[in-house]
C-alpha cells in the first residue's frame, strides 16, 4: 500500500478519465452536427414537397375553372363557340370502332433500318424480357409495335374487374411497387434485384408509372408486355397520374410528342383510352388492399367494385349527367349526406356561408346550370337552394372574366347550350360518370393519411381527402382487411409505416426530387403476410457520396427552386415587405421577411430556419429587402429585352401556360394561331388577376421572334422560358435560340446527367 | 432602465419562441403541435444547443407527459427550451477545445488516429456511439489510403461546411 504503486495507477486512472472526457466531447460535438445536417435535410425536403404540392393544386384549380366554363359560358358567334370547344372538348375513342383501331397500326410500315425491338402477338416471355434489354440499351420501340401493344393491352384491361382479386396461394410471393413516375433505372433495378415477373412471382404495380421522368414511354410498354404474358400474375392499378389531363402538365404527353413525332397523336388517343381501363385496386389473399392514394370515410368498396370505370376520362373533371328535375328530385332523397367535407371550388366564396346580397337570377342560367361540377352539397341545405346561390355568385364572378376579357356580355338568349362536349343523355348513351361515381374513384387515387383522426378535404392536392387512423380501421373492420397498402407520396425511406402498421406507404420511384434525395422500395408479402420491405437508390453515384454532401447537393437544388419561385412572386413580395416597413427606411427585420414571404407564397415552409440559405445579405438581423429582390432577379435574368415584371408573371405561371397551350392545340400539331393565343391569354390572365396590356403581349410576341404567318410555335415559345431558365444558372451567356437541349421543364426536374 | 431590461427581455424572448415553433414544426408532420420523443434531440441541437446524451436525458424528462406518450406537446417543450436559449445552457464547443480533445487521444501524438483507434474510442468510451453513427463519421473521417483520420483536417473541414 505505499505510494509508489498508487502514482502509476492514479496517472492511469487519470489518463483514463481524459480519454473518457475527450471521447465524449467529440461525440457530443458530432451529434450536434448530425442534427443540423438532419434538419438542412427535413428542410429541404418540405421545400420540394410543398412545391410539387402547390402545382399540383395549381393544376386542379385550372381544370374547375375550365371545367366550369364549359358548363356556363354561352359563346356568341361561330367563333368563339369554335375556340372553346376546341379547348374544352375531350377527345374520345367510340366505343364502336374497333375497326378504326386496328387499321391504326397495321397499316403503319417499319422500315428495314429499324434496328429496334420487335414485337408478334400473341406476346411471348422472351419478348418481354427483350424488351426491357432493349429499353436499358436505350433503344425505341417503333409506333408501330406501340400502338399494337397498347391495343392488346387495352383488350386485355376491358376484361379485367375494377378490383382484381390475387391470391398467394398460386404465387408464392408477391410484390408490390408504388410509382415509378418515368425513371427506368428504378424498375430495371427492380426487376434486376427481385427478379423478372413469372408464374411463381407475382408483380403489383400501384400507379404512376408515368410523368416527370423521362422514360414513362418505356415503362409502360415493359409493363403492359408483362401484364399480357402473365395476366394472372402482372397486375396494375391506375394512379392518378394514368390521365391525360394531369399528362398535360407533367411530361408524359411532351415525351411523347418528342419520341413519336408522326404518331404520337393517336398514341396520345390510344393511351387516353387504356388509362381509363386500367383497374383500380388489387386485393390479395382478400386480406390486403392496395391502391394508389387512399380512402376515405365513404368508401365503399361493393360501390367501386360495380361502376363503369372506363366512364371516368380525367380524375380532374367531372361532368354529372343532364338529368330532368324529376331526377334529381329523387337522387336528393336517395343520396346519403356527405360527411366528409367537399373542398370548394376556388373561384366561390371562401366561406361555407351563402352570399348575402340577392343576385339576378337569369332563369335560363339556372335550367342549363342544373349540371356542373365540385359543387359542395352539405346535406343539410336544400340542394337545389343551395345550388341556385352557387351558383348565382359564380355567374357574377364569370361576367366579370368575360367583361375583363373583351367578350360581351351574354344575352338572354334561347341558344341551347352549345357546348355539350358529352352526347345527348335524352338519347340514351351515359358516357359520364355520376357525381358519386367519380368521387369514389377520387378519394381513391388522390387521398392521403393524415395522423389526426377524420377525415377532411385533401386542399393540399386539391383532390380527395385526408384520412385519419379511425377511417382506415373503418374500412378494415368493414371489409374484414388487414393491411392497406397505399403509394402516392415520396418518402425518404421508399416507405413509411402508419395509422399502427394498418397503413403502408411504398414509393419506388429513388432520387425523385434530386439525385441523393430519397431511396425507392418495393414490397413482398408472402403467404403470411407479413410485409417484407426492400430498399434501394438506382444511382451508383450517391453511395460514393457522404450523407453531408448529398444532403448539399440536394439541398442546392431544392434552393434553387425556391429561389425561382421567390423571383416569380417578387412585386407580391415587394409589395408585402412595403407593408412591414411604414417609415419607408427600405429596411425590414429578418422576423418580418419570414412573415411577409410565407403570406405571398403560402408554401408553409419553416422560413426562420431556411433564412440563411436565402438571404445573406442582412446585417443585425435587418434586412434591406429591394437590394435582395434585385439579387434573386439578376439570377434569374439574363435578357434585358423581355420586362422583367412581365417576365416573372409569365414565369409564375410556365406551367400553366404550357398546359394551356398544349389545350389549345388539341391536335397536337405544334401551332396555334396568334389569336388563339391572345384571347386565351385574356382570359387566363383576367381570372388570374394578372394586369398585363395587350401591347405587352405583342411585345413578348416580337421578341421572341414568332412566325411571320401569325402563328406560334408552342416549342418555340416555351424555348424561350427554358433559355432564361438556362443561361441563368450557366450564368452570363446569351444561348442562341438554336442551341439548347430538350430537358424537361418543370422547377424541380433534374437535368440528365 | 428596468423598464428597458424588460421590455428588451420580451423582444429577445418573443425571438427565441419564433426559433423553437420553426424549428418544432419542421417534425411536426400532422400539424397538431406534436413531435415523436426522438426528433427533440435533432430540435434541440439544431437550436444552437450542444448537450450531451445525458443531458439530453434530463430535458427529454422535463419536457415528456407524466405517463410518455412517445410524443412531445409544443406547449411543454416551449417553456423548457425557452429557458435553456435565454440561460445560454449546453453552448457548443469550440474548435480549439475539439481539438485537444483529438491530441488527448492521440497518446503517440502522431498528428493523426487510425481507424480502429478512432473506432475504439467513439464506440467503447465517453457517450458510445451506435454502428450507424459510427460508419456515418468513418465515411467522412478516413481517408481510405491511409485507413487514418488527421483530426486538425477533419474539424477544419467541418466547421467549414457548417458555415
Amino acid at each position: 500500500m505505499g505510494s509508489s504503486t498508487s502514482a502509476p495507477h492514479r496517472f492511469a486512472f487519470q489518463n483514463a478519465e481524459h480519454a473518457f472526457k475527450a471521447a465524449a466531447l467529440i461525440q457530443r460535438w458530432y451529434r450536434r452536427y448530425m442534427a443540423r445536417l438532419e434538419m438542412r435535410r427535413r428542410c429541404t425536403w418540405s421545400i420540394f414537397q410543398s412545391i410539387e404540392y402547390a402545382g399540383q393544386q395549381d393544376q386542379v384549380k385550372l381544370h374547375d375553372f375550365f371545367s366550369y366554363l364549359v358548363d356556363h359560358f354561352t359563346p356568341r358567334n361561330h367563333n368563339e363557340r369554335d375556340f372553346l370547344n376546341r379547348m374544352f372538348t375531350e377527345e374520345r375513342f367510340a366505343q364502336d370502332s374497333e375497326m378504326e383501331k386496328s387499321s391504326d397500326f397495321e397499316s403503319i410500315e417499319v422500315p428495314d433500318s429499324y434496328t429496334g425491338p420487335r414485337l408478334s402477338f400473341p406476346l411471348l416471355p422472351d419478348q418481354a424480357t427483350a424488351l426491357v434489354e432493349a429499353f436499358r440499351l436505350k433503344q425505341q420501340l417503333h409506333a408501330r409495335y406501340v400502338l399494337n401493344l397498347l391495343y392488346e393491352t387495352r383488350k386485355h384491361l376491358a376484361q379485367l374487374p375494377n378490383i382484381n382479386r390475387v391470391s398467394t396461394c398460386y404465387s408464392e410471393e408477391i410484390t408490390v411497387c408504388g410509382d415509378l413516375h418515368g425513371q427506368l433505372d428504378d424498375l430495371i433495378f427492380i426487376f434486376y434485384k427481385n427478379g423478372l415477373p413469372s408464374p411463381e412471382r407475382a408483380y403489383v404495380f400501384n400507379g404512376d408509372f408515368v410523368d416527370r421522368g423521362k422514360e414513362s414511354v418505356e415503362i409502360l410498354m415493359v409493363l403492359f408486355a408483362f401484364m399480357l404474358v402473365y395476366p394472372k400474375e402482372f397486375h396494375l392499378n391506375r394512379g392518378n397520374h394514368e390521365d391525360h389531363m394531369v399528362n398535360l402538365r407533367y411530361g408524359f404527353t411532351k415525351e411523347v410528342l418528342h419520341k413519336y413525332k408522326t404518331h404520337g397523336k393517336k398514341i396520345l388517343r390510344t393511351l387516353q383510352d387504356v388509362f381509363c381501363w386500367l383497374p383500380l385496386a388489387t386485393l390479395v389473399d382478400e386480406k390486403v388492399l392496395v391502391l394508389h392514394g387512399g380512402i376515405s370515410d365513404r368508401t365503399d368498396l361493393e360501390f367501386l367494385a360495380k361502376l363503369d370505370r372506363h366512364k371516368i376520362v380525367s380524375t380532374l373533371r367531372c361532368k354529372m349527367r343532364k338529368e330532368s328535375t324529376k331526377q334529381e328530385e329523387e337522387k336528393k332523397t336517395a343520396n346519403q349526406p356527405s360527411s366528409a367535407q367537399e373542398p370548394t371550388p376556388w373561384f366561390l366564396p371562401q366561406s361555407r356561408s351563402l352570399p348575402s346580397t340577392p343576385f339576378h337570377l337569369r332563369p335560363d342560367k339556372a335550367h342549363r346550370a342544373g349540371r356542373s361540377c365540385s359543387i359542395p352539397c352539405p346535406g343539410a341545405l336544400d340542394r337545389q337552394e343551395l345550388s341556385r346561390h352557387a351558383r348565382r355568385s359564380v355567374d357574377l364572378e364569370l361576367e366579370r372574366c368575360r367583361q375583363q376579357a373583351g367578350f360581351p356580355g351574354i344575352k338572354e338568349s334561347e341558344e341551347p347550350s352549345p357546348l355539350a362536349s358529352g352526347p345527348d343523355p335524352e338519347s340514351g348513351e351515359l358516357l359520364e360518370p355520376t357525381q358519386e361515381e367519380w368521387r369514389q374513384v377520387v378519394d381513391i387515387l388522390w387521398s392521403d393519411p393524415m395522423a389526426q383522426e377524420g377525415c377532411k378535404a385533401n386542399t393540399v392536392r386539391g383532390g380527395g381527402c385526408y384520412f385519419g387512423p379511425d377511417v382506415t380501421q373503418q374500412l378494415l373492420e368493414r371489409y374484414s382487411l388487414q393491411l392497406l397498402i397505399r403509394s402516392h407520396e415520396c418518402k425518404p425511406e421508399g416507405y413509411e409505416f402508419c395509422h399502427n402498421r394498418k397503413v403502408l406507404t411504398i414509393f419506388s420511384a429513388s432520387n425523385y426530387y434530386e439525385v441523393g434525395s430519397n431511396r425507392g422500395a418495393y414490397v413482398k408479402l408472402g403467404p403470411s403476410l407479413t410485409p417484407h420491405i426492400v430498399q434501394y437508390q438506382a444511382n451508383k453515384g450517391t453511395h460514393l457520396l457522404t450523407m453531408r454532401q448529398r444532403i448539399s447537393r440536394v439541398e442546392e437544388s431544392a434552393l434553387r427552386a425556391l429561389r425561382k419561385k421567390l423571383f416569380a412572386h417578387s412585386s407580391d413580395l415587394l409589395d408585402e415587405f412595403k407593408k412591414h416597413d411604414a417609415d419607408k427606411t427600405g429596411i425590414i427585420s429578418l422576423s418580418d421577411w419570414a412573415a411577409a414571404v410565407e403570406s405571398v407564397l403560402h408554401l408553409g415552409l419553416p422560413w426562420r430556419m431556411l433564412r440563411p440559405q436565402l438571404v445573406n445579405s442582412s446585417t443585425d438581423n435587418m434586412l434591406e429587402y429591394k437590394t435582395w429582390l434585385e439579387s434573386l432577379a439578376k439570377e434569374q435574368l439574363s435578357r434585358e429585352n423581355i420586362q422583367s415584371s412581365l417576365l416573372e408573371k409569365l414565369y409564375r405561371n410556365r406551367s400553366n401556360l404550357e398546359t394551356i397551350f398544349r389545350i389549345i392545340d388539341s391536335d397536337h400539331s405544334g401551332f396555334i394561331s396568334l389569336d388563339e393565343f391572345r384571347q386565351t391569354w385574356k382570359l387566363f390572365s383576367s381570372h388570374m388577376n394578372i394586369d398585363i396590356s395587350d401591347d405587352c403581349i405583342c411585345d413578348l410576341a416580337r421578341s421572341i421572334d414568332f412566325n411571320k404567318d401569325g402563328q406560334i410555335d408552342i416549342n418555340e415559345f416555351l424555348e424561350a422560358f427554358r433559355l432564361v431558365e438556362q443561361s441563368c444558372s450557366e450564368g452570363r451567356d446569351s444561348a442562341c435560340p438554336q442551341s439548347t437541349d430538350t430537358s424537361d421543364g418543370g422547377p424541380s426536374s433534374p437535368d440528365p446527367h | 432602465r428596468a423598464s428597458e431590461s424588460e421590455g428588451e427581455k420580451e423582444a429577445i424572448v418573443a425571438d427565441f419562441h419564433k426559433k423553437i415553433k420553426d424549428a418544432f414544426e419542421v417534425f411536426d408532420h400532422e400539424s397538431n403541435n406534436t413531435v415523436d420523443v426522438r426528433e427533440i434531440g435533432t430540435i434541440i441541437r439544431s437550436l444552437g444547443c450542444c448537450p450531451t446524451e445525458g443531458e439530453l436525458h434530463d430535458l427529454i424528462a422535463e419536457v415528456e407527459e407524466e405517463e410518455p406518450t412517445g410524443f412531445i406537446r409544443y406547449e411543454k417543450f416551449l417553456p423548457v427550451m425557452t429557458k435553456v436559449l435565454l440561460e445560454r445552457k449546453y453552448r457548443p464547443i469550440p474548435e480549439d477545445v475539439l481539438l485537444r480533445a483529438f491530441e488527448v487521444l492521440d497518446t503517440a501524438k502522431h498528428g493523426f488516429l487510425t481507424k480502429e483507434e478512432l473506432i475504439k474510442y467513439m464506440t467503447e468510451e465517453g457517450e458510445p456511439f451506435s454502428q450507424e453513427e459510427m460508419e456515418e463519421m468513418l465515411s467522412a473521417a478516413i481517408d481510405p489510403e491511409s485507413n487514418s483520420i488527421n483530426y486538425k483536417e477533419y474539424i477544419t473541414m467541418m466547421v467549414i461546411d457548417e458555415n
